[in-house]
């Protein structure tokens, strides 16, 4: 209390001003740092409520090609927003070396303040120390490549005309979740070393002779092992786009460029979708610890740190599944209760924590939480972090949805029985392989009609959706020459099928 | 230490070109919408604001994605009564899977129409697009100018029978507030101090000179500035405001539209329904495309009558058909006030092509001879969903004779726009 009535806090009342930002920043930043917090550099963007839904339509990017499926967005995010049907959210960041983050001009300062210590040293330290995010993405380069990538697409549209271009990304777009070689090895990328030189074809060549890299390696599918060696291609190819970026056999260059930009895009956004509850939970543990020092060094005013904690309670709500509000699993609350659970295990554990996290019980919560941000993804870290006492915190239980069962059956709760199934089930639940139909490129029929033949692996017996033939569609625009896909079993025998045209 | 950029200041509209690359490519769904309305829409708010729908499934933009079934499990929060092993009854998989929200399974995210507002301009912009009164050029050159009054504001001088009263008024009330109130104010305060002063002496009995001195110069001051204030003019000259009227150039109107339509008893309300909706299509196109053109309205059963745009749309009159009666009023009309040299001359005709046997190939012979060689473009429609009458071959004879002639049919409401379009469309001028 002696040390408080000795400092002035930064500011006092709801308004903020471009110095104050900076006061604020300061602040922030230095503490972050004695956190040892490992950040780009920043680089804040103050816009209006306008530039958002720019900011909005444009998925996050500064710098977009022109496609009519962002305008579609953006018509519809102007009408939920003017009918206030939805806010805007108070900020928006970008991975990118310098990092940037949006400021809307309508928050408080407390907002701000917030905002910055969330984005500009949450979300910003994670994007430099995430595995996922230094194996796929190239901070460095990706606005660069954006330009690249906008003008390339804008010459094309030029030479060949808009309808051609948009055709193509249409059917580019409805393939872009196949456009991510998964289970590349990390060390084959050196991304960081391209650097500028992306903006060349030499990425295409790059990629080339990562492909060829990775066909070395040998796959464990028994069947395709079994098949005879002209077999094209020798090994099934999950990134589908890239398959056809080099394969299919009538595109010109310039379409296999588009497909290349749609890949990097795809390959671009592939870590956010894994690390989502990690990402958004590192920011909000590092937005709440900050402006907690802040507070504790005096530099803030009580009504400050009320209006912070007013929106910190908002952000992490998490409504119980029978709620008219739930709209699934709140990644904020998830993510940011892992994060102060793994420091209280650290700091204090229980004895049901030492016989769970034996190898956290007692260490640096600094390290040990910095060693989590690093090395896992959503999948992982919940199967390894997610600790009894958050489950029953959480209330999580587990439903089982079987088709063959006239009721749907609980298959456990948070007891002592559950705790394990209840992590395991959830970890699975973010895995992205359980989110997204496993599709592969499976043969070509290169003796017959050159028919494309995909194979869709089925798990649990979940069918495909009711569009699967619309997407064939597309990528028979691609392909130009026949699409099958076989649906498997886990037998290997073909349930069913689908084919265009 | 972090750069802080304020971009507030930068344009806004980074979407623009996005936005119009998707009213590009969903053109064709947002006209066919429009055409769709119009034959939905009743006769008088044809023109008026129009909410487009877009199927979800054609703006959608589908992935892979899993269908409901199979074998899944999931994990929800705020578990208030289960306990392990316990059943509970499916729910209706039909809907958003119930409990188990959609927003769990990513798979099963549903998507509303797209759905979104064209303006009544829009509307009638994308309705009306393309099409234009064919050959309107060749008079255009004859283009005469005339004059028009039209109001320019208030002016401090004028004609006194242009004089506008309420402003001259609300001038004088707001001049005598400015200059009355401190005069006002002056001359109560006088007052209020001689009152006092005149107690003070009937109380206290106080009387001197000094007193008497005072309160002389008090009834002077009283006096003087009653006489300022009642010198206020209730209205000076000064506040005095009139109308303001400037001649402004116009060009005269140099087209003009003759709608005839067929009102006898074989129209039934169906027939009549859709031959109104095509007048108040054409109408409004005219009117929206074509500020300076004139209109005029014949309808006929036995004889013919030129009525009023009211008339013409809500009258209910009815009886036999010859529809020669019209041509001939149509002939009359243009001899006496449509001079061809100055004018463009159109007709929209609509029937159901019943007529007066006898009567068709008098029909003809106004056309050819008469009608014809002074008009630009003659559009008739016969609707009629089945087979057709006499007066639909004499009119096909004259179709090949005029090159500006031109015949369609209209089977049902649906038809109305492609006819439209068909007649109006733009044509490539040889």
């Amino acid at each position: 209390m002696s040390m408080k009535s000795l400092v002035k806090p930064l500011s006092t009342g709801a308004d903020w001003t471009l110095e104050l930002l900076y006061a604020y920043d300061r602040e922030i930043s230095r503490i972050a740092h004695d956190f040892r917090l490992d950040t780009y550099p920043n680089q804040i963007e103050v816009i209006n409520a306008e530039q958002m839904l720019d900011a909005y339509a444009a998925v996050g990017m500064p710098i977009g090609y022109h496609h009519w499926s962002f305008g579609k967005h953006f018509v519809g995010i102007e009408k939920n927003y003017k009918r206030g049907y939805m806010g805007l959210a108070y900020e928006l960041v970008i991975n990118s070396n310098p990092c940037i983050s949006y400021l809307m001009e309508e928050n408080t300062m407390a907002m701000q303040a917030l905002v910055i210590a969330h984005a500009c040293y949450g979300h910003n330290s994670f994007f430099k120390g995430n595995y996922l995010f230094k194996m796929w993405t190239a901070a460095d380069a990706i606005i660069d490549y954006m330009v690249f990538a906008k003008n390339y697409i804008a010459e094309c549209e030029e030479r060949y005309g808009i309808d051609a271009v948009e055709a193509l990304l249409d059917s580019c777009h409805v393939l872009m979740n196949y456009g991510v070689d998964r289970y590349k090895h990390p060390t084959a990328l050196s991304l960081n070393a391209e650097k500028i030189r992306q903006q060349n074809r030499e990425i295409y060549l790059q990629s080339q002779i990562d492909e060829l890299w990775r066909k070395t390696v040998a796959r464990t599918n028994p069947r395709a092992m079994s098949e005879n060696i002209d077999h094209f291609p020798a090994e099934p190819q999950e990134n589908i786009l890239s398959f056809i970026e080099q394969n299919a056999p009538l595109l010109k260059p310039w379409q296999r460029e588009i497909i290349h930009i749609v890949r990097n895009m795809s390959q671009y956004f592939y870590p956010q979708k894994q690390t989502k509850v990690m990402n958004e939970g590192w920011a909000c543990f590092w937005h709440y610890t900050i402006l907690h020092a802040l507070y504790d060094e005096g530099l803030v005013t009580d009504e400050f740190m009320l209006e912070i904690l007013q929106i910190h309670t908002n952000v992490i709500l998490q409504p119980a599944y029978d709620s008219k509000e739930y709209t699934g699993i709140n990644p904020y609350t998830l993510g940011y209760n892992m994060m102060q659970d793994i420091r209280r295990i650290c700091e204090n554990p229980s004895a049901e924590d030492l016989q769970w996290f034996p190898y956290l019980a007692h260490t640096d919560w600094y390290s040990s939480l910095d060693k989590a941000m690093r090395d896992f993804k959503d999948e992982s870290f919940i199967a390894q972090y997610l600790s009894p006492k958050l489950i029953r915190e959480l209330k999580f239980f587990q439903v089982i949805d079987d088709d063959q069962k006239e009721e749907l059956i609980i298959g456990a709760i948070h007891d002592d029985m559950g705790y394990q199934i209840i992590r395991d089930s959830l970890a699975r639940q973010y895995n992205l392989g359980h989110l997204e139909p496993d599709i592969q490129v499976c043969t070509v029929e290169l003796d017959g009609d050159r028919t494309l033949v995909l194979h869709y692996t089925q798990h649990n017996r979940i069918p495909l959706s009711k569009h699967t033939r619309d997407i064939l569609k597309h990528l028979h625009i691609l392909w130009q020459f026949p699409i099958k896909l076989c649906v498997m079993d886990v037998h290997g025998s073909i349930n069913m099928e689908y084919s265009f045209p | 230490m972090a750069q802080i950029i304020d971009r507030r200041q930068n344009d806004s509209k980074k979407n623009l070109v996005n936005r119009q690359r998707f009213l590009r490519r969903y053109r064709a769904h947002i006209k066919q919408a429009v055409s769709d309305s119009i034959s939905k829409r009743g006769i008088a708010e044809i023109d008026t604001d129009e909410q487009i729908n877009i199927p979800a499934k054609d703006t959608s933009e589908p992935h892979f994605q899993f269908d409901n079934g199979g074998f899944v499990e999931r994990v929800f929060p705020g578990n208030n009564h289960f306990v392990t092993g316990d059943r509970i009854p499916r729910p209706d998989t039909s809907g958003s899977n119930g409990a188990a929200g959609s927003a769990t399974n990513q798979s099963v995210v549903g998507e509303d129409d797209f759905v979104f507002t064209l303006s009544k301009e829009e509307f009638l912009e994308l309705y009306f697009e393309d099409l234009e009164l064919p050959d309107l050029i060749r008079k255009e050159l004859a283009l005469t100018m005339s004059y028009k009054i039209v109001r320019t504001g208030i002016t401090t001088s004028g004609n006194p029978t242009n004089m506008n009263i309420v402003r001259s008024m609300r001038q004088a009330a707001s001049r005598r507030i400015a200059l009355g109130t401190g005069t006002k104010r002056k001359l109560h305060q006088a007052q209020l101090d001689y009152l006092m002063r005149v107690l003070l002496l009937c109380f206290a009995g106080l009387y001197s000179d000094i007193d008497q001195q005072g309160l002389l110069i008090l009834t002077q001051r009283i006096a003087y500035l009653q006489k300022k204030r009642h010198a206020l003019p209730f209205l000076d000259t000064l506040d005095l405001r009139y109308n303001n009227h400037l001649q402004v150039q116009t060009p005269t109107t140099t087209a003009v539209m003759f709608c005839i339509m067929d009102v006898s008893g074989s129209m039934d309300a169906a027939k009549k329904d859709i031959a109104k909706r095509f007048f108040i299509l054409l109408y409004l196109f005219l009117t929206k495309n074509y500020t300076k053109i004139e209109l005029v309205f014949i309808r006929h059963h036995t004889s013919a009558k030129e009525v009023t745009e009211d008339d013409f749309f809500y009258s209910r009159e009815t009886g036999g058909t010859v529809v020669s009666s019209a041509l001939e009023l149509l002939y009359a009309t243009i001899i006496a006030r449509y001079p061809v040299g100055s004018w463009n001359i159109y007709v929209a005709q609509a029937s159901d092509g019943d007529n007066w046997n006898a009567d068709s190939p008098y029909c003809q012979e106004l056309l050819h001879n008469k009608i014809m060689p002074l008009l630009q473009y003659f559009a008739y429609i016969e609707i009629m969903p089945r087979h057709h009458q006499s007066l639909w071959d004499v009119y096909q004879q004259v179709n090949q004779q005029h090159r500006n002639f031109a015949i369609q049919n209209i089977d049902n409401v649906n038809d109305i726009y492609s006819v439209f379009r068909e007649l109006f469309k733009k044509k490539q001028t040889i």
